[in-house]
């Protein structure tokens, strides 16, 4: 479903990845792991299409189609989903403005009417309950004032709303406290089919706990380095990454 | 191009010609006041770059013009009332219309008013209420400090007069139209007066609307007196064509405990420039003075506007905001005056900008002049892009980049119409300023806020 091939991203002239190559089928859950400033959530800019990241070299194909040839939006609209590391706050623009816009694109890309009021006010109501999510936060402005951990609910709340194929979870689990993580992951695995794939990008092995990976990949320096079953979560949380570091050389 | 020399030599002409015609109708104390107006405007002129308050607007090419000038009442051939009918039946107000500055004489009867209240235009005003007219008139707008007021008081004729008694609450808005309309191109000058009395209420929409593509120049001054405890809204539409001046000053006193809000609209104009001035000449007094403008091409606009905290214990928040774009210019100017025995003077000033493209300019300047030393003060003045992380947000959600744009910059705008307390104002203006946005009025035949024709 998503295939990365020797892809290259630099920023403002600086190399940040160095020739990333990942394949991910339907169904699968991939974890990635790895160091402060490695490269994670560039990837994962660079395929939702951030266009502050230039593509230097390499391939991605998303069902068969050229990724880095859509615009954004259209990637969403594809099936491609980013929880954001740092959720943007945008005050004047409502929660629900936003998500009836959001859905009504998804659903106009697909041919289909838009949501009446009250079939959108029901579905709204029926994910918010999958998040566990207030109606006091998705009554105000986009993440406005949310704190650290409802701004991630929150992500999987709209991650819900638009049911993804390809998911790419940027530290959705960083500021949860434990309740918030059985929530967050809870969401993510009833969101699960054989059709849609997720990848977590994660500093933890407590959230593999919850979301189980198939295959864990270690991004480091800008290079998937490593790439094994969920028991290498349990291994780098265990010895940190200066082994890692140590067999690249560095 | 003329120079201003030649500018000002032609009002004198104006002035000392059509004499008889300016004093024709007019009541004694305006005539007394606009003689003493014009020795003031001889000395001023039309105001130059030269002059620091007009130094982001240059006003030469504005009156550089052959308009024509009515001194006199027009007969309208049409009906006005059939040509502006409400169709926005939420938005319920007691409605008169002024045509090139003067109170259109075919208005229908405002049947819902409470006792006492008073609509009308100034030159009947000056006639039948002297009592209350002569109290006020020229009293807040001085003319020996701004050669457009002086002009303005010197050609005077018409305008429309708000009169609400002691303690008589107004529940439907008042709305002015102000309807330029001729076949040839114009210069209008109008002057209005409200007087607002003791505990009243009232709450008054002016529109600024041009029915014919004509060059219009509009040079209109508004005097507010609003008494102890009343409260008083003003809301300032200004819809009309890019051919076209607007030049709008305002003064507000406001007595102890009385409660002003003000809200003035920029939507679509030529040149605009907003004097607004507001002295706060009791204690207790809250001030709300807010105000948006959305330009683009080469529209101009200049908010300049005076706070005056003349006695303690007074209240004021000021919030402009404005999105430009193509090369569109402007200016806001913001002073805040603390008199020294203006003790426990609360003072809020912020002025925000969202900037579009590369050639679009605003000049922002706050100033505080504050000679008391027990008062609380903040002003800050913001000039930004948008917000490309907000935006790329928004996309990867599957919103497209026109929408997402518009869904931020009508955020951006929205912060100033929720202020407005008028519901289906609110409501109105909402609509009115996405289709704005979204570049769908681009001729503004339509009224800005209730009308179709
Ligand atoms: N906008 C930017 N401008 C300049 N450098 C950037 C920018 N964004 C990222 N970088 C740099 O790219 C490198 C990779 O950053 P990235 O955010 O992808 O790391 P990460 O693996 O997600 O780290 P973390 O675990 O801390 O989230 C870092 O050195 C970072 O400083
Ligand atoms: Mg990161």
């Amino acid at each position: 479903m998503l295939s990365i091939k020797n892809l290259h991203v630099s920023i403002e002239g600086k190399d940040i990845l160095k020739g990333i190559n990942l394949d991910v089928k339907p169904g699968e859950v991939h974890a990635i792991m790895g160091p402060n400033g490695a490269g994670k959530s560039t990837l994962a800019s660079v395929l939702a299409g951030r266009d502050l990241f230039n593509v230097t070299e390499g391939e991605v194909s998303f069902q068969g189609k050229d990724l880095l040839d859509m615009e954004p939006e259209d990637r969403a609209k594809e099936g491609i989903f980013l929880g954001f590391q740092y959720p943007i706050e945008i005050p004047g623009v409502s929660t629900v403005n936003f998500m009836k816009t959001a859905v009504n694109e998804h659903r106009k890309y697909k041919g289909l009417d838009p949501l009446s009021a009250s079939d959108f006010l029901k579905l709204m109501r029926e994910k918010k309950s999958l998040v566990e999510i207030d109606s006091k936060l998705t009554n105000r402005s986009v993440n406005e004032g949310f704190s650290g951990g409802e701004k991630k609910k929150n992500e999987i709340f709209q991650m819900a709303m638009l049911e993804p194929k390809l998911a790419v979870l940027d530290e959705t689990d960083s500021g949860l406290d434990i309740d918030a993580l059985r929530v967050v992951a809870n969401g993510v695995n009833k969101l699960k089919t054989r059709d849609n794939a997720t990848i977590v990008i994660t500093h933890y092995q407590r959230l593999l706990d919850y979301i189980v990976p198939d295959v864990v990949h270690v991004l480091y320096d800008g290079r998937i380095v490593k790439t094994a079953g969920k028991e290498l979560a349990l291994e780098l949380e265990e010895k940190g990454y200066d082994w890692i570091k140590e067999e690249n050389g560095k | 191009m003329a120079d201003i020399n030649t500018i000002n030599k032609d009002f004198a002409d104006l002035f000392n010609q059509g004499n008889e015609l300016l004093l024709e109708g007019s009541s004694d104390v305006m005539n007394k006041t606009r003689k003493n107006a014009f020795q003031d405007f001889a000395k001023l002129g039309v105001p130059t770059r030269a002059n620091e308050n007009y130094k982001y607007t240059n006003l030469i090419p504005a009156f550089d013009h052959p308009y024509n000038v009515n001194l006199r009442y027009q007969q309208v051939d049409v009906d006005l009332n059939e040509i502006f009918q409400c169709d926005v039946p939420e938005l319920d107000t007691n409605m008169v219309l002024l045509t090139n500055g003067w109170y259109y004489g075919n208005n229908k009867e405002l049947t819902e008013l409470p006792k006492g209240v008073i609509v009308c235009g100034v030159q009947e005003a000056a006639e039948k209420y002297p009592e209350i007219f002569n109290a006020h008139y020229g009293k807040y707008a001085k003319t020996d400090d701004d050669g457009l007021v002086a002009l303005n008081t010197a050609l005077a004729k018409d305008g429309f007069f708000i009169y609400v008694p002691k303690g008589v609450v107004i529940e439907k808005p008042i709305q002015v139209v102000n309807l330029l309309r001729s076949d040839r191109d114009l210069m209008a000058t109008q002057r209005n007066l409200i007087v607002v009395e003791e505990n009243a209420q009232a709450k008054i929409i002016v529109c600024d609307h041009t029915l014919t593509h004509h060059k219009y120049l509009t040079n209109s001054v508004t005097e507010v007196n609003v008494a102890r405890n009343a409260i008083f809204d003003l809301y300032t539409l200004q819809n009309q064509h890019l051919n076209s001046v607007i030049l709008n000053s305002t003064y507000i006193r406001q007595e102890s405990n009385s409660n002003v809000l003000s809200n003035t609209i920029s939507l679509y104009g030529g040149t605009i420039r907003n004097n607004h001035h507001v002295i706060l000449d009791e204690e207790h007094c809250e001030n709300n003075t807010f105000g948006m403008y959305l330009m683009d091409r080469d529209q101009h606009v200049d908010n300049f506007t005076s706070i005056d905290h003349a006695k303690p214990n007074c209240l004021s928040n000021e919030h402009f905001k404005g999105v430009m774009d193509d090369q569109a210019s402007g200016a806001f100017a913001g002073r805040i005056f603390v008199r020294r025995d203006a003790q426990q003077t609360q003072a809020y000033q912020s002025n925000n900008n969202l900037l579009l493209s590369n050639d679009a300019v605003i000049n922002t300047k706050p100033q505080l002049v504050i000679d008391a030393d027990d008062v609380k003060c903040s002003h800050g003045a913001t000039v930004g892009q948008m917000d490309e992380d907000a935006l790329f947000y928004l996309r990867a959600r599957g919103i497209d980049e026109k929408e997402a744009r518009q869904m931020l910059m009508f955020a951006f705008a929205h912060e100033i119409i929720d202020k407005i307390r008028v519901e289906p104002l609110k409501e109105r203006i909402d609509e009115l300023v996405d289709k704005r946005l979204r570049g769908e009025i681009s001729k503004c035949n339509t009224c800005a806020i209730a009308c179709n024709h």
